[in-house]
Formats: C-alpha cells, sequence, structure tokens
C-alpha cells in the first residue's frame, strides 16, 4: 500500500510537470487528462469510490474532451510542434 | 510506517496546488493557464478529501450487515463531488472565453492580446495611446535648428 | 531577478500550505458531524450509500446551488461562443472513418445503459446523477463526433434540461406543503438495499442526471462547431 500510494503520487506529479513543460499543446491535454486518473486512483486508496468515480468520469473523460474540442477550434491542435511557433511560453 | 503514508499524499496534494498556481502565474499562453486552473482544482479537491480519512475505516457504504465499522467522513466527499463538477464548469466558460478572445484579437499570448485590448479601448474612448518610446511626437522630420548650422560648420 | 522572485513566492506558497495542512490530524477527522450522520444515516434516510445521503438529504441545498452554477456555467459558455451560424456549411468537418462510425453505433447503447444505471443506483452503490450525467453526455456526444454533419436539436436539450431543473425543485416544493422544510425526502423508507428504497432520492438522482446530461451534450456541441475561423 505504501509503495502503490508513492509510485501514483510519483506519476500524478511527473505528469502535472509535464504539463507546464511541454511544447505541444495536445501532449500537455493529455498529460493533464493523466493527472486527472492519478489522482482518481488516489481518491480509491483513501477509501472514497464515489470521489474516485466522479473525477475520473468528469476529470479524465469530460475535461479533456472539452479540452481537446477547444484545442480544435482554436486551430492549436497539432500533432507535432512547428519550429517557429506563434506561442511563447514562460 | 502509517504515518508516512499521510505525509505522501499530503506532499502530492500541496505539489498539486502548487504546480498549479505556479502554471496560472507564470504562464503567458491563455490555454495553458486553463490547463494549470485544472491541476489545482485536482490538488485543492485531493487535500479536501485527505482531510476527511480515518485509520483502518472502510468507505462509507453499507456492504451486507450494518456492523459498527469505522467509515471514513461522508461529509468531505460530498462537498468534493460538488466541487468536482464546478470545476468542470469553471473551466468550460474559461475554454469558451479563451476562444473569443483568439476570434477577437487573433493571437493566444497573454502580453499581445493584452496590448491589443488596450489599444481597442483607446480608440473607442477617443485617448491617443501614449507611446513615447516608439513613436515620439512631432512631424517627420523633424527640423533641424537654425542656430547650429550657422555656429557649427566645420572644426578646423 | 525574475527567477528569485518566481523561487520565493513558490517557496512561500509550499510553506503557507504546509503550515495551515500540518496542524490537522491525518486519520483523525476533527469533525463530529460526520460521525453521527454514519449513525443515523441507514435508519433515517435508508440509502446504503452515505455520500447520496449527505449530498440529497442532508445538504440537498448544495447540490440545488451546484445545479445552479453549472447551469450558469454553461449557459454563459454558449452565450459567450455564440450562436448556431448558417454562414453555409462549405466548412463541415469530413466524415469520420470507417472504426469510429462503427464503434460509435456499437458504444451508443452500451454507454446509455450504462449511465441509467449509474443514475439509478446512485443510492446503493457509488455513482449517482452527475456520473450518470456526464456518461449519458457522452453516450449523446459520440455519434456526432463519428457523423459530424448531423446535429441534435438545441432546443429539445434545453427542454429536457429545464423540466429536469423544474422537476428537481418541485420534488423539494411538494414536502413544504406538508409542513417539513424544502428538499426533505418524501415518500416512504422502504428496505434498506432495494433498488425501490429511501423515498424519493432516486427521482431526485434522476432529475438531476438528466439535467446535467442536457447541459453538458449541448455545451459538447456549440464546443465542436466547426466555425471555420481556426487556422
Amino acid at each position: 500500500m505504501m509503495e502503490l500510494a508513492v509510485i501514483v503520487v510519483a506519476l500524478t506529479l511527473g505528469a502535472a510537470l509535464a504539463v507546464l513543460l511541454l511544447d505541444n499543446l495536445l501532449a500537455a491535454v493529455a498529460a493533464a487528462s493523466a493527472v486527472s486518473l492519478g489522482v482518481a486512483v488516489m481518491f480509491v486508496l483513501l477509501q472514497a469510490p464515489d470521489v474516485a468515480m466522479t473525477e475520473a468520469v468528469v476529470g479524465a473523460g469530460l475535461s479533456g474532451l472539452i479540452l481537446a474540442l477547444a484545442l480544435r477550434r482554436l486551430g492549436l491542435a497539432r500533432l507535432d510542434v512547428p519550429v517557429s511557433g506563434e506561442n511563447t511560453d514562460a | 510506517m502509517s504515518a508516512a503514508i499521510g505525509l505522501v499524499f499530503f506532499i502530492g496534494a500541496i505539489s498539486l496546488c502548487v504546480i498549479g498556481i505556479a502554471g496560472i502565474v507564470l504562464s503567458r499562453h491563455l490555454f495553458r493557464m486553463v490547463l494549470a486552473l485544472a491541476i489545482a482544482e485536482a490538488g485543492a479537491n485531493l487535500l479536501l478529501v485527505l482531510s476527511g480519512y480515518r485509520w483502518d475505516a472502510v468507505a462509507p457504504i453499507v456492504t451486507g450487515s450494518l456492523s459498527g465499522q469505522a467509515m471514513v467522513d461522508p461529509v468531505p466527499q460530498a462537498m468534493v463531488l460538488t466541487a468536482i463538477v464546478i470545476g468542470v464548469g469553471v473551466q468550460a466558460l474559461a475554454l469558451s472565453l479563451v476562444i473569443r478572445i483568439r476570434q477577437r484579437y487573433g493571437t493566444l499570448d497573454m502580453q499581445e492580446a493584452r496590448q491589443r485590448m488596450q489599444d481597442e479601448l483607446d480608440n473607442d474612448a477617443g485617448v491617443t495611446p501614449p507611446r513615447s518610446q516608439e513613436r515620439p511626437a512631432g512631424e517627420r522630420p523633424i527640423p533641424a535648428p537654425a542656430a547650429v548650422i550657422d555656429a557649427g560648420g566645420r572644426h578646423d | 531577478m525574475r527567477d528569485l522572485a518566481t523561487l520565493l513566492f513558490l517557496g512561500g506558497l509550499i510553506f503557507l500550505l504546509a503550515a495551515i495542512t500540518g496542524s490537522l490530524p491525518f486519520g483523525h477527522p476533527p469533525m463530529l458531524v460526520g460521525q453521527a450522520i454514519q449513525q443515523v444515516a441507514a435508519p433515517e434516510v435508508g440509502a446504503t450509500n452515505f455520500v447520496t445521503a449527505v449530498v440529497l438529504g442532508y445538504r440537498g441545498l448544495d447540490t440545488l446551488g451546484e445545479l445552479s452554477i453549472l447551469f450558469a456555467a454553461a449557459t454563459a459558455g454558449g452565450l459567450v461562443l455564440g450562436g448556431v451560424k448558417s454562414r453555409g456549411r462549405a466548412k463541415a468537418a469530413p466524415a469520420a472513418g470507417f472504426i469510429l462510425r462503427a464503434g460509435a453505433d456499437v458504444l451508443f447503447p452500451l454507454l446509455l445503459i450504462a449511465g441509467l444505471y449509474v443514475v439509478i443506483h446512485g443510492h446503493l452503490t457509488p455513482g449517482g446523477g452527475f456520473q450518470g450525467g456526464v456518461i449519458l453526455a457522452a453516450a449523446f456526444f459520440l455519434p456526432l463526433l463519428a457523423r459530424p454533419h448531423e446535429s441534435l436539436s438545441h432546443t429539445w436539450l434545453s427542454v429536457i434540461e429545464g423540466l429536469a431543473g423544474a422537476a428537481f425543485i418541485a420534488l423539494g416544493l411538494v414536502a413544504m406543503f406538508d409542513g417539513a422544510a424544502f428538499l426533505t425526502p418524501l415518500f416512504d423508507k422502504g428496505v434498506l438495499g432495494e433498488l425501490v428504497s429511501s423515498g424519493s432520492l432516486p427521482l431526485l438522482y434522476l432529475a438531476v442526471g438528466l439535467k446535467v446530461g442536457a447541459e453538458l451534450a449541448s455545451l459538447l456541441m456549440r464546443l465542436a462547431q466547426d466555425d471555420g475561423a481556426a487556422s
């Protein structure tokens, strides 16, 4: 149980850092869904199945879907990042 | 051993909150700001559920008979249920606003969009934008003062 | 200089959060409300899922507030995005491939059944109106991804959403006619663990599920409309 908790927390934090550091926005959306999935697993470990189901459905499913649809509408859903992109990040 | 697992979960929740808030404050792209908002909300919900945990307790669902086994606190879980759904509503509204900003100003960089919004407001109000660094006031070309041309001349 | 300010800000934030959570006793929840609810929830409300009992029974007013916030956010999002501009369908998205079309045809009844199951069994097992509503919204949105030229009717979705929300409030008001408080569970409690039990809680969750599903399906449809302005 302790090892499982450490692994899940480490993976979730890695995905959260990847959201901020990745250049490709579609990959950042996938990483955000991975963060929600990791948090849902943590909710299961904390004996909260109702909250885990809600977080998995809403966070990983609906939120990821809304973000990807908005990306497509903005025209930024590219599988490869252009060399001279118009988006600059901190 | 049993206290360490609490420490691991708390470190995870606090780190998620901090990464989310740092992302909101430090990012220049508006879409990445919305993504960081989602991460910060997940971290905050995790902190709420952590406050209701009890050692060696089961989920708050009656299975089998009504035994007197200890259960985790169901009230923070009900609050987090509400919070997760509200969070996705806020993200949907934020994304609608980002799409409108992109349609209106053509850019998603925060500084650029802010500059263009300010220009538009100035134009609508009739105020000339104060851009003294880029475009000095006065007509072009600046006429040279007459005294310098006469008295300067050559140095030999 | 900016990096130093960034590091100071993050350090201060970590210190603040650690100080707040360090004083919380992990593993021994200090609230007494939870313990009291555990002892009286099963005989009083009749639901096996105590979280449902809290969400709909003891804190039903918070659920009404959450429905209002979700309604406001979805409506505002739809307003900001603009209405359906029928500027000619020349920029309609191309039809999806065979896998997506066949998969959507297979998945639609499965998702419908799964969503309705989760909504109706909300008072017995983990689940409820919100989870089931989101699954229903996904079930109705998936055929639109596969066949982009079709669309659901926004009018019908608004009608379903409005009627479901009104049903929720009406169920709460009916309790007031008997002299009880707003949103008190009606009907008989029934046997613990049966499908038809715990009074009007399944009906309330059914209203919530339909409202959330219709709302989110309408919002997803508006987001998915490609207005051709993106380049």
